[in-house]
C-alpha cells in the first residue's frame, strides 16, 4: 500500500519518547497542527514503554493523556528513512511507503545502548540492559531466572531494580565506573530533588542485591546459549552461572537522521542553539541526540522545542533556566559513567564486533579508519547501518563515523518502488532533464 | 486481562500472552532467532528495533523484527531465515 499524506502538518515530532512528546504537547496545546513519528506501538519511548500489566508512571499518562486532548496526530510502527528534501520525509510502516510533509521538524530520536563486544558477547540470553527489560515488558518471563546486570550508567540499577520487582534472581551487579566516581555522583544528586527521590527508591528496590563497582564482564560462556558469565572484580576474574546477562555501557545518542538533514554534530551530538534550533533551518533537536541527560533534561528541552515550533520562543525563555539545572546533571551523569582504558582490550582475536556482518576484531585491527574498515571487511554494512558496531569500534579503535546515507534503516524494494511512482519532488525539472 | 493466543515457531505451537511480542514467543519456544553469516544462533540483542539480531520469517515475509511485533493468532514464525 501507499500512502500520501497531502496535507503538510506544520509541526513533525521524529519520536515519541519523553522530549518528542512534550515537543508535540506543547506545540498542539499552541493550536498548530502536530504528528508524532515512532517505530513503536505506543508513545513513551522506551524509558516510559509499558509493561504486559499496562502499568506506567503518572507522568507519562499525563503526557499522553494531553497529546490526546490537543489532537495529536500519532504514526505508530512507522520510520523515516529518507529526507529527500527540506519539508518531506519518506517513511516506511507495516503498510508500506509514506511521505509526510512538514514546515517545522523535531528531531527527538532518542538514545540506544552503548554495546562492546567481549569473547561471547553475541551468544544468545546476553542482551543490553534496556534490551532484557523491554522483553520482560513484552512478556518475556523472568521469575526466579538468574540475571546477571552489567556495564555502565543509571540505567543498570533502573533495570535491576525493575527486574527484581518482577521475581529475577540477581547474583550481582557490575559498574565499571570507580566507587569514588559514584560517590561524588551521589552527593551532586542532592542538588537535583527529582534525582535524589529516584535514587532511594531505586537504592530501596535492589537492596540486598551484591553491587560491585570497578568491575565489568570479561567473557560470556555457553554453547547455544549463555550458560554462565566470567566478571572482573577488584582486579580478579569470577565466574558466575546466569540465565540472562544484561549489559550495556551507558547511552549513545541517535544521530543518524540528524545527519542525513545535514545537522552540525559537536562530539557525536547534535548541536543545538537556546532555542533547540539545529544548524539546519527548521529543523530543531530535543532529547538525548542533544547530549545523553536522561528523562528532565528531554522533557524541557522537548517543551521548548515545541514551544519555538508553534512561534512562542518568549514563552520558550522561561524554561531556559530549569534546562540549565539538567544540563549541569548531565555533564555530571557523563562524566561519572565514561568508559574506563581496560574496556578497550576486552575482545580476544576472534570476538566478533560486527554483529551482522561477522566481521572479527583481528580483521578489524588492521584497518586505519571506519571508512577503510567498512570498505575492506563490510563491517557496519549490515541491517543494523553500524549502530551496534559504530559506536564500539569508535572506542575501541578511535575511529570517527563517517556521513551516512539513504535510506537510513532497510527499506523494503516495495517501498522503494511505490517512492519511485509517487514522488513529486519540487526540483522534478532537474530530475526530468535527467531521464 | 489479557488473553493467551496461540501460534507457531517452526511449526511447533507456542501459547504467549495477546500482549506478548514474537520474539518472546521465539525465547518461550527455545529457538534462536536467526542464524548468523557464519551460521552461529544469535537472539534479541537490543529489543527495541535498532540491531536486527531478533529477524525472523512471519508468515512468509523474511526478516521481520520479532522485538516490534506483537504476536497474532495462528502468525506462522520461522527462525531459519
Amino acid at each position: 500500500m501507499n500512502r500520501k499524506l497531502k496535507q503538510p502538518f506544520d509541526v513533525v515530532v521524529i519520536g515519541g519518547g519523553p522530549a518528542g512528546l512534550a515537543a508535540a504537547v506543547r506545540s498542539a496545546e499552541c493550536g498548530v497542527g502536530v504528528a508524532i513519528v515512532d517505530d513503536n506501538r505506543a508513545l513513551g519511548g522506551q524509558i516510559w514503554r509499558e509493561d504486559s500489566e499496562r502499568t506506567h508512571t503518572k507522568e507519562a499518562e499525563d503526557w499522553r493523556r494531553r497529546a490526546a486532548r490537543a489532537g495529536v496526530t500519532a504514526l505508530f510502527g512507522t520510520r523515516v528513512f529518507q529526507t529527500p528534501e527540506p519539508g518531506v520525509l519518506f517513511a516506511e510502516s507495516a503498510d508500506g511507503f509514506c511521505q509526510l510533509g512538514y514546515k517545522t521538524l523535531v528531531l527527538a530520536t532518542g538514545a540506544r545502548e552503548r554495546f562492546l563486544p567481549f569473547p561471547g558477547w553475541t551468544l544468545p540470553n546476553v542482551m543490553g540492559a534496556g534490551g532484557l527489560q523491554a522483553l520482560v515488558k513484552s512478556g518475556l518471563p523472568i521469575r526466579a531466572k538468574r540475571v546477571v546486570v552489567a556495564g555502565s550508567g543509571p540505567l543498570l540499577v533502573a533495570v535491576a531494580a525493575y527486574l527484581r520487582k518482577h521475581g529475577a534472581e540477581m547474583p550481582v551487579i557490575c559498574e565499571q565506573a570507580s566507587w569514588p566516581s559514584l560517590a561524588r555522583f551521589a552527593a551532586r544528586l542532592i542538588r537535583v530533588p527529582p534525582k535524589i527521590v529516584q535514587g532511594l527508591e531505586l537504592g530501596r528496590q535492589i537492596g540486598g542485591v551484591r553491587f560491585l563497582a570497578n568491575s565489568w564482564p570479561l567473557a560470556a560462556h555457553g554453547d547455544h546459549r549463555l550458560e554462565s558469565v566470567t566478571i572482573s572484580h577488584a582486579g580478579k576474574p569470577e565466574q558466575i552461572r546466569c540465565d540472562y546477562l544484561a549489559c550495556g555501557f551507558h547511552l549513545v545518542p541517535n544521530v543518524e537522521l540528524a545527519s542525513l538533514l545535514g545537522c552540525e554534530l559537536q562530539d557525536g551530538c547534535v548541536r543545538v542553539d537556546d532555542s533547540q534550533q539545529t544548524s539546519v533551518a527548521g529543523v530543531l533537536c530535543a532529547g538525548e541526540p542533544t547530549g545523553i541527560g536522561g528523562v528532565e533534561l528531554s522533557l524541557v528541552e522537548g517543551e521548548i522545542a515545541g514551544l519555538v515550533a508553534a512561534g512562542r520562543p518568549s514563552e520558550a525563555k522561561t524554561l531556559f533556566r530549569r534546562r540549565e539545572q539538567y544540563r549541569n546533571f548531565a555533564r555530571l551523569l557523563n562524566r561519572t559513567f565514561a568508559l574506563r582504558e581496560e574496556l578497550r582490550h576486552l575482545s580476544s582475536p576472534e570476538t566478533i564486533v560486527c554483529r551482522c556482518e561477522d566481521v572479527s576484531h583481528s580483521c578489524l585491527a588492521d584497518q586505519r579508519s571506519w571508512r577503510a574498515a567498512k570498505l575492506h571487511t563490510r563491517c557496519g554494512m549490515g541491517p543494523c547501518q553500524g549502530r551496534v558496531c559504530g559506536p564500539a569500534a569508535q572506542f575501541l579503535f578511535q575511529w570517527t563515523p563517517d556521513s551516512v546515507r539513504p535510506p537510513v534503516f532497510p527499506a523494503r524494494i516495495d517501498t522503494l518502488a511505490n517512492l519511485a511512482q509517487s514522488f513529486e519532488p519540487a526540483n522534478s525539472a532537474v530530475l526530468g532533464g535527467r531521464s | 486481562m489479557h488473553t493467551e493466543i496461540t501460534i507457531t515457531v517452526n511449526g511447533f505451537p507456542v501459547v504467549v500472552p495477546n500482549t506478548a511480542t514474537v520474539a518472546v514467543a521465539v525465547a518461550l519456544a527455545g529457538q534462536a532467532c536467526r542464524n548468523s553469516v557464519t551460521g552461529r544462533p544469535r537472539s534479541a540483542l537490543c529489543g527495541m528495533g535498532i540491531c536486527y539480531e531478533c529477524r525472523v520469517t512471519i508468515n512468509a515475509k523474511p526478516h521481520c523484527r520479532s522485538c516490534q511485533i506483537l504476536a497474532e493468532p495462528g502468525m506462522d514464525v520461522r527462525t531459519d531465515e
